[in-house]
């Protein structure tokens, strides 16, 4: 059924931290390396090793640069997957009921059996967070790594969405959002966790943690008078140097 | 957006198709026997033929027919349902007018009802869409009905009606455009927004994710045929209103119907191809294109 559950028991998602990512696309070759292999068709790549290569992938790293009014510009590397957002346009437009919203902990999630390929979620999301695979003809996005997240199989540990258990700077979390006391609630709350074109009205889960403000360079050194010079007037021969070229 | 050549043919032969269906429905000609044979022929031709070329960019067309489920939330589901609806009450109605020569009054205006829901339903698929500004405004359905009707008046020779409806499109189009042109930049979304990076200072796409395309790039972020869209906007204008008005003034009759009619298809395809090539969807935004 394409039309959105009122209320989900959990609101599974992801929080990035934008001030940790260094942008090393290591949650793209993990969730293109556990999601081709899995649940559903694969992440097929056309032309691979081609002149004109193309694919599917579930997540994409962007790099922006950001340049204030005063001081240095910096450079943010933006992950970028399904938000499983809560009131998800891509999900009502499904005209199959291909594209559902779980209830039971908020994922959006793709029936491929039932996806005729008409490519409209991808046309209502306004993240680019669905593609379509060239070779199956049906609609791929995150899972969420549901066949990790509840796996009972894998090491408690492995729990999470291949992406998270990758990276390699901890830039990316996993919990429910839902729960205000989750670690991701709270990193949320003390960062000022924000959300992705909210004007568009759908209402993301994931979360984006801004990057720190940078430290600002005190005034002085306060390590200035250590480093002072000891000896402000140089004697012996060089001070009778110093003080011969002065005159000249 | 990339226009896929089975959904401009889809959306203008349909459009036409439902429209004619309309004014049959509604006795526009009151006609019977042979006469309602070409007539409904045609009707289903265009409407029927436009609902299979739609199927064409599919990626799994055998399971279409799963698209009638979703009436409750999903338009394109809403318009199946209801193209499958008016199809079937129409046959019904040219079943009587055929072959029995009778004419359904009331079977017939159910059908008029449903023709023009169908076409309703096709415009907000992507009138619905907040991600395409440009498509997102109540202009949208009305340039998709009024182009429908006005068609269905040519084809049934109904020429100052025709000749009214083609004139209100035009003005509709010129708002369309107009409006559409700055759409994007009004809605509100820009890369500061996407990225949420925006109140800290001037955002620019750095580095994309892929140095190669993708689906997103291909199917939403089509820049080619923006290329000669001034010209190919006076192209459609004259087309799809201004030469099928002016020869519809002239006296001549059916011959001089058939060429405003086959001038108007000319016209109105190109129209729909400019409506699906000029699209900009707010995921371009990620990329810094349009």
């Amino acid at each position: 059924m394409t039309t959105l559950p009122q209320t989900t028991d959990k609101k599974l998602g992801l929080v990035i931290d934008l001030d940790t990512c260094v942008g090393c696309h290591a949650c793209v070759v993990s969730c293109k390396g556990w999601n081709t292999e899995n649940y559903g068709a694969p992440l097929s790549d056309q032309d691979a090793y081609g002149s004109d290569p193309t694919g599917t992938f579930l997540n994409r790293v962007h790099s922006y640069e950001v340049q204030p009014e005063t001081g240095p510009a910096q450079l943010i590397h933006f992950p970028k997957s399904c938000l499983h957002c809560e009131d998800a346009p891509c999900v009502t437009v499904c005209p199959t009921g291909a594209s559902y919203k779980r209830q039971e902990d908020g994922i959006v999630l793709v029936n491929e059996d039932a996806c005729i390929g008409c490519g409209l979620c991808a046309w209502a999301c306004p993240y680019g967070a669905r593609e379509m695979d060239a070779a199956a003809g049906v609609m791929k996005k995150c899972t969420l790594c549901v066949d990790r997240i509840y796996n009972e199989n894998l090491p408690e540990v492995d729990r999470v969405p291949s992406c998270v258990r990758t990276c390699p700077a901890g830039a990316r979390h996993f919990g429910d959002l839902g729960d205000e006391n989750s670690d991701v609630s709270k990193l949320v709350a003390e960062r000022g966790g924000m959300d992705l074109m909210p004007e568009q009205g759908t209402k993301p889960v994931n979360k984006y943690l801004p990057p720190r403000p940078k430290d600002v360079e005190p005034e002085f050194d306060i390590l200035a008078p250590y480093l002072e010079p000891v000896a402000q007037d140089q004697k012996g021969f060089l001070g009778w140097l110093d003080k011969a070229l002065e005159k000249i | 957006m990339h226009p896929a050549h089975s959904i401009i043919i889809f959306t203008v032969t349909s459009g036409l198709g439902f429209g004619l269906l309309a004014w049959l429905g509604l006795g526009q000609p009151a006609v019977t026997g042979w006469g309602a044979f070409w007539y409904f022929a045609l009707a289903f031709a265009l409407s029927v033929g436009g609902l299979i070329s739609s199927t064409f960019h599919l990626g799994n067309p055998q399971r279409a027919w799963r698209a009638v489920s979703q009436w409750r939330s999903s338009w394109l589901s809403r318009e199946g349902v209801l193209a499958i609806l008016t199809l079937a009450v129409m046959g019904i109605y040219a079943l009587f007018a055929v072959f029995f020569g009778q004419t359904l009054t009331v079977l017939g205006w159910v059908g008029t009802i449903l023709a023009l829901a169908t076409v309703f339903a096709t415009s907000m698929i992507y009138a619905q869409m907040k991600t395409v500004p440009r498509w997102n405004h109540w202009s949208v359905p009305a340039l998709f009905m009024v182009l429908s009707i006005g068609g269905g008046a040519l084809l049934t020779g109904h020429v100052l009606v025709a000749v009214i409806l083609l004139a209100i499109a035009g003005l509709l189009q010129m708002s369309n455009w107009t409006r559409g042109d700055t759409a994007l930049a009004q809605s509100g979304s820009d890369i500061g927004t996407a990225t949420g990076l925006g109140l800290r200072g001037a955002v620019r796409a750095f580095e994309p994710p892929h140095t190669g395309n993708n689906y997103l790039l291909k199917e939403m972020v089509h820049k080619v045929g923006r290329k000669h869209a001034r010209k190919l906007r006076m192209l459609a204008f004259l087309g799809m209103v201004l030469v099928p008005i002016l020869l519809l003034l002239i006296p001549g009759g059916w011959v001089v119907i058939a060429i405003a009619f086959l001038v108007h298809l000319a016209g109105t395809l190109t129209q729909r191809w400019l409506f699906f090539a000029e699209a900009e969807h707010v995921v371009g935004l990620y990329y810094g294109k349009r």
